[in-house]
């Protein structure tokens, strides 16, 4: 994939010296088609899907159409199925080659975006199950997500309360894309309730398409699209810090996934000037934005986006300013690095120690009374 | 990536005058009477009448009520009246002397013809205020350069504009709103790359406008949300003048980016380079990684100078992109204007101020001190 003289984004395995068994934030499973889900849903979704002809249809998000060749490793595809569409196989290319004590399940399944609140919440209830019935009993090794809807702050608080009680689903999910920012009380709910579990909000890559990606409009490609996914995530953190949730929350911790995180010094600085001059108009928020961010955001590692030379990207992360931001991920089945070097070269045994293990820990309550 | 020139310093080059290029300054209209004497009498009764029709939701106010009055320093009101900017001998006493300003570059913000939803209005409005900005500033204080406003959303009559004004010294740039209809970097606006391209004007993109779009994450709520959200706009410029292949098809094309902060860049390149080594099947009409486009084309003023919170960081981030690439930029007479005597809070060489001060946009804008 790499062109000579390029250096790939990631170089180095997990050195056996360390033999820490890493916790995956970020691996996807994949569902098969909506007829998997349909054990799932009560007799009236049931039936709108049989009468309507729902199960031929595609509800996989357009936001990772599985058939580019970046959204899959070659090695990884498989024929006759989407890749990650079965446990042993997941666990076979995404768990073993990584020596992964625990792998956190993020279903990318498009079901959140329907416009049919009610819908959105009937799939992604049955979505849940789905995780809970057929992948979580299968290896002890599985931890989930609760797929919530955040268009319907209610139904979202529903099922955060439905899954909490199994303590293998260890973080609440959502789409980053929203169509009103994240810092809004429309959404106050849903942190109560994760608040009240322990579960950090994982906002992953990924639109709903209910307006365009871009504040410029919309990408001709997907692989601008992709590009430009920073703004969401970035647009996200501020409304969170500037309507206080940090201060509100406390407890809470909002895990970007697939973000990158190359980008938050330059995003730090700025919003640490942005407040300085202009706190009179949010006076809740009382310390500084890089702060609130170094303690109540997450990052997870792929893709690292690193730049093409290894001292860059040396001075780029020391830029960060904090060790304790990334959480280890190898996003399976996506194609970022060959092999199982899913860790960039050039870092210290001891921050490979804190991304892989320490980090995840500290960021995921449940998962650290599990592992213990 | 980027290599730094190495250049001796002068010996005694600080008693040397510095000369100082201001890449953003803000004439304002006392109100839009000013452009009467420039209007058709049709739009002149249509402006009475309907006013200007932008894409907001107040005939007169922003939709993120603003930190201070008409965004600018308290003391930079004009004794004799008229908002701040309006009057040129103020901006002579107050400013362009005591700095020691040899060049500067407006850029007049309202109206933004680009941004009027009547195409043949918006192509009047660019019109008159290009008259207007030749009558009273450009042929009043031969310092100052304008940039000649062009509603892209019309492509004849943008290019009958440049056709009109690229003889006359007075006009340095062609200036577009970031926000257009489509994301800038799409065909439809090529003719007027092509015809920026043949007069040897670079393109100054200065943050303006509202899309209404809010982009992936819905609207922001706050002042200081919108307006560091804002910068987001150049980022994703960049994603579509790129990826569009509008750097390809016009190698010669420049783009200035005013007034978005600099920091994010080197971020930016490094995402778009690894996406696009993984992607790069979807855009074969790009012939070398984005970040060499982007050297290729693009400068960056450096207001709102960013501050990071170790003042030296800031060196890292412009050498990783380039100490050639950088224009000083006041913003005069907004709040969140840059002194050039005190803008830069890390260190700079003799060489890299000459660099940012002047010799950039001397080169750039073909800027000649033949008599010293």
């Amino acid at each position: 994939m790499q062109p000579d003289g390029v250096l790939p984004t990631g170089t180095m395995s997990i050195p056996d010296k360390l033999d820490v068994g890493c916790i995956d934030c970020d691996i996807h499973p994949a569902v098969p088609s909506l007829s998997s889900l349909l054990p799932y849903m009560d007799e009236h979704w049931r039936r709108q899907v049989a009468e309507r002809g729902l199960e031929l249809q595609d509800f996989s998000s357009s936001s990772f159409p599985p058939n580019i060749p970046a959204l899959c490793r070659s090695d990884w595809r498989r024929s006759g199925g989407l890749p990650g569409s079965q446990p042993e196989e997941l666990i076979r290319n995404g768990v073993v080659p990584f020596g992964t004590r625990a792998a956190i399940l993020n279903p990318l399944y498009g079901v959140q975006a329907i416009a049919d609140e009610g819908m959105a919440v009937a799939f992604a209830r049955a979505l849940n199950a789905w995780i809970a019935e057929e992948w979580l009993p299968y290896d002890r090794r599985l931890y989930g997500s609760i797929v919530v809807t955040p268009q319907d702050p209610g139904g979202a608080v529903e099922e955060i309360e439905r899954w909490a009680p199994n303590e293998r689903f260890v973080q609440v999910l959502m789409i980053a894309s929203t169509e009103l920012a994240l810092g809004q009380k429309f959404y106050w709910p849903i942190y109560e309730a994760a608040t009240k579990h322990g579960l950090p909000i994982a906002l992953h890559a990924g639109s709903n398409y209910k307006q365009a990606p871009s504040s410029l409009g919309w990408q001709s490609f997907f692989l601008a699209e992709y590009v430009d996914h920073t703004s969401i995530f970035q647009s996200q953190i501020l409304s969170i810090i500037t309507h206080g949730i940090c201060s509100k929350f406390p407890q809470l911790k909002f895990v970007c996934s697939e973000s990158g995180f190359l980008w938050l010094p330059s995003f730090m600085w700025r919003a640490l000037k942005s407040w300085r001059g202009m706190r009179f108009e949010t006076p809740w928020v009382d310390r500084s934005p890089a702060d609130i961010i170094r303690d109540c955001f997450r990052f997870t590692l792929q893709p690292i986006d690193a730049p093409l030379e290894s001292a860059t990207f040396g001075r780029a992360l020391e830029q960060l300013r904090s060790e304790e931001m990334i959480l280890f991920s190898t996003d399976y089945p996506h194609h970022h690095f060959d092999g199982s070097s899913a860790l960039p070269g050039g870092i210290s045994n001891e921050l490979v120690n804190k991304i892989c293990v320490e980090n995840p820990l500290k960021t995921y309550p449940r998962l650290r009374r599990l592992q213990q | 990536m980027n290599k730094r020139i190495e250049r001796p310093t002068l010996q005694g080059a600080a008693k040397i005058k510095q000369r100082r290029v201001d890449c953003d300054i803000h004439p304002a209209v006392r109100s839009y009477s000013d452009l009467y004497p420039y209007l058709s009498q049709r739009w002149k009764l249509h402006l009475e009448d309907y006013g200007v029709r932008f894409r907001v939701p107040f005939v007169g106010a922003s939709r993120f009520p603003q930190a201070n009055p008409a965004i600018s320093r308290r003391d930079a009101w004009p004794p004799e009246g008229g908002p701040p900017g309006s009057s040129l001998s103020f901006m002579q006493k107050q400013y362009l002397d005591p700095c020691g300003i040899d060049y500067g570059i407006l850029f007049v913000l309202s109206p933004d013809g680009m941004m009027e939803r009547n195409l043949e209005f918006g192509t009047a409005l660019c019109s008159a205020v290009n008259q207007w900005q030749y009558n009273e500033w450009t042929q009043k204080d031969r310092r100052l350069k304008g940039s000649l406003l062009v509603n892209g959303e019309d492509v004849e009559g943008a290019i009958a504009e440049i056709e009109m004004w690229a003889g006359k010294t007075d006009f340095v740039q062609i200036s577009m709103t970031c926000r257009g209809v489509e994301p800038l970097g799409r065909k439809r606006y090529w003719p007027i790359y092509e015809a920026a391209v043949r007069h040897g004007l670079p393109l100054g993109l200065h943050l303006s406008g509202d899309s209404g779009s809010p982009g992936g994450a819905g609207w922001p709520s706050f002042y200081q949300e919108s307006h560091h959200r804002f910068s987001f706009v150049h980022r994703e410029l960049l994603t579509s003048f790129v990826f569009e292949g509008a750097f390809e098809r016009f190698p010669k094309l420049k783009v200035v980016l005013v007034e978005g902060g600099f920091a994010w860049i080197s971020a930016w390149c490094w995402r778009a380079d690894r996406q696009w080594l993984r992607m790069r099947d979807e855009v074969p009409h790009l012939k070398r990684p984005p970040s060499e486009y982007v050297k290729q084309a693009v400068y960056i003023t450096t207001q709102p100078m960013d501050e990071p919170e170790r003042p030296n960081d800031l060196r890292d981030v412009m050498s990783w992109f380039g100490w050639d690439r950088f224009l000083f930029a006041s913003d005069y007479p907004h709040w969140d204007w840059d002194d050039p005597k005190q803008a830069f809070k890390c260190s700079l060489s003799d060489w890299e101020r000459r660099m940012i001060y002047s010799a950039n946009a001397e080169e750039l804008y073909r800027f000649e001190f033949g008599n010293g």
